[in-house]
């Protein structure tokens, strides 16, 4: 699967991913869609000629109606699934999928889940209990080390699973609503991490949301999907500058708009 | 980064007010105060977060040792004392002309204790249910792996097993018996068409009931092929794993007495002792061979199985109901 993830990514050159394309890229989406469902009659399309490309470091925030098909898209690009037609083109190789469930191991302790991430990239044994312990720090969490999946509350679990996907070490990151369980403070503590590891590690981020001012505060383009079948409704460029803050004006004079549209989606398939 | 943070997280206790201790409520209010305001800096944000997760932690208590040892202890002696008292009413008031006394049956025990027959029963027949049931699990486990992986194989052999499951020990001797002769590989035969179905049927179960989503952290991680078994796959369905062995000794140990009973070969064992004690009409011998039997029953599940499968769902929180 990962290597036919890897497969399209022409011979490695100094431009990076997607060289001998007009533009690189991280992600690749070309007229994607997908239906579930084997019988004809009882065949569902949840998504309908998506495209979408993502610049390597770009980050890109995903929103749309409940049940619009963002999941299943975040499934497609980690390659866990596959399209019924179109492409899914990952050049940098396996991204790290944070699930929209904390999906940690639980015969495993927080630190030992980040571990066995660090294992399945490659890291040295001798490493790991470092950098575990790290990134542990690095969402907050510097005594979970060694508890319980279920000795966390939920927030801390979805917390310990943004360690575990930074811990694959991908260039690629995509995160399925990651922070819906957390509280407004710790969500602001979190967004104002992601921001700096994404700057700092120079990753690319797809991140599913359907907080509209949350997509706003964090990503340089806001998608909107429209619902059954799911296609890229509009695009936002968010023109401000980092850091920004949930309450600053800018975030919030967007957000509204954002809103306006994704309420028209909402109410446009309501009438159908 | 990382090391700035530690810092932070060290330094951060340090520059509180040296005062009373403040009730961790009051500390979230006001550090919460203060961000709305708009003044969060690293320091800020660590004690802040670190007062959340105060919140968000469990409390644990433990019990007193000895009070949960005699709590465990108390229901299994009560109803021992129980099934005595009803036992000595029964025979007090010669309820049936041959029923024996407790205390006929424990001089039973103790005087094939004394004259040296009962250890080696007691052994032999262990010993049987023991290799039996390594050679099972050795059978049943890997190929309860191999049925999940091949599914044409599954369907062929899938019905099979629950059907041999589903067959009683006695019904199996004459087979093995006709087939093998009277003699000890009889014995393990039917031990192994007990136990290995059952342990087969219990592994493919608990490799089913792996939540899917695991499945798929672990193929988003790399974790395919062997890595995901050993990584993954194994230890998701360990408690099934637990489960199926332990009913695969169950279904071991019962199939092993039908046949030491059963099977016409003198073997010595306990099933032995209970065939003397039908064949010379004497009731007390039998209750103590039923004893002993269900002695070990109740001892290899309580001192090895119980144990093993209540770590096993502690550690993964799902032991509420069984263990506190
Ligand atoms: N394996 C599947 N089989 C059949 N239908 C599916 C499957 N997975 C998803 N669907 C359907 O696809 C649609 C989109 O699901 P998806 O989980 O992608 O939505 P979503 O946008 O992530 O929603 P939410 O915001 O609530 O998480 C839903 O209608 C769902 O019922
Ligand atoms: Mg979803």
């Amino acid at each position: 699967m990962s290597t036919e993830l890897a497969t399209p990514a022409p011979a490695p050159s100094v431009t990076g991913a997607g060289a001998g394309q007009a533009r690189p890229y991280a992600v690749r989406l070309d007229r994607v869609s997908k239906s579930f469902g084997s019988s004809p009659r009882a065949r569902q399309q949840v998504l309908d000629g998506i495209g979408l490309t993502v610049a390597p470091g770009e980050f890109v925030c995903l929103l749309g109606a409940s049940g619009c098909g963002k999941s299943t898209l975040l499934n497609l690009v980690a390659g866990l699934d596959h399209p019924t037609s179109g492409e899914v083109r990952v050049p940098h190789g396996r991204p790290a999928l944070m699930f929209q469930d904390h999906a940690l191991f639980p015969w495993l302790s927080a630190g030992r889940n980040v571990e066995l991430a660090l294992k399945l990239a490659g890291v040295p044994r001798a490493e790991r209990r470092g950098r575990a312990e790290e990134l542990l720090r690095l969402v907050r969490l510097p005594d979970a080390y060694g508890k319980r999946v279920h000795q966390l509350s939920g927030g801390m679990r979805q917390r310990v699973a943004l360690a575990r996907s930074l811990a694959q070490g991908s260039r690629v990151l995509l995160m399925d609503e990651p922070f819906a369980a957390l509280d407004a403070i710790t969500r602001d503590l979190l967004h104002e991490e992601l921001t700096r590891v994404w700057r700092e590690r120079e990753l690319t981020v797809l991140f599913v949301t359907h907080n509209v001012r949350e997509a706003v505060r964090l990503g340089q383009r806001v998608v909107l999907l429209s619902s059954r079948p799911g296609r890229v409704a509009r695009e936002w460029d968010v023109d401000l500058p980092y850091p920004r803050r949930i309450e600053d004006s800018g975030v919030t004079s967007l957000a509204r708009e954002i809103t306006g549209h994704l309420h028209e989606e909402i109410v446009r398939h309501a009438r159908h | 980064m990382p090391a700035t943070d530690t810092e932070d997280s060290r330094r951060g206790p340090r520059h509180e007010p040296s005062g009373f201790p403040e009730p961790p409520g009051q500390d979230i209010g006001r550090t919460a105060g203060r961000t709305a305001g708009g003044a969060g800096g690293p320091d800020d944000s660590d004690e802040m977060a670190s007062g959340l997760d105060a919140l968000e932690s469990p409390v644990s208590a433990t019990a007193a040792t000895s009070r949960r040892l005699l709590a465990k202890a108390a229901p299994p002696l009560a109803a021992v004392a129980l099934v005595l008292a009803l036992w000595q009413t029964a025979y007090a008031l010669n309820w049936s002309a041959t029923l024996p006394s407790p205390a006929a049956v424990w001089g039973e025990l103790a005087g094939a204790w004394s004259d040296g027959t009962l250890l080696p029963a007691l052994g032999h027949s262990l010993l049987r249910c023991l290799v039996g049931f390594a050679a099972s699990a050795a059978i049943g486990v890997p190929l309860g792996l191999l049925l999940t992986r091949m599914a044409p194989l599954r369907t062929v052999l899938g019905p099979i097993l629950s059907a041999v499951q589903s067959l009683p020990a006695a019904a199996l001797v004459p087979v093995a018996v006709i087939a093998l002769g009277n003699s000890e590989s009889a014995v393990y035969a039917v031990v192994l068409l007990g136990a290995v179905p059952s342990i087969a049927v219990g592994v493919t179960t608990a490799v089913d009931q792996i939540p899917p989503l695991l499945l798929r952290a672990g193929r988003s991680m790399g974790a395919g092929g062997l890595r995901g078994a050993v990584h993954i796959l194994v230890p998701a369905a360990l408690p099934g794993f637990v489960a199926a062995l332990r009913q695969g000794w169950t279904f071991g140990w019962r199939a092993l007495m039908t046949a030491e009973l059963i099977t016409a070969t003198p073997l010595p064992g306990i099933g032995r002792m209970l065939d003397a004690g039908r064949q010379g009409g004497e009731l007390s011998l039998v209750l103590a061979s039923v004893v002993l039997i269900l002695a070990v029953g109740v001892l290899v599940e309580s001192a090895l199985f119980s144990p093993v499968e209540r770590r096993v769902l502690r550690s993964r929180g799902l032991a509420s109901a069984a263990g506190r």
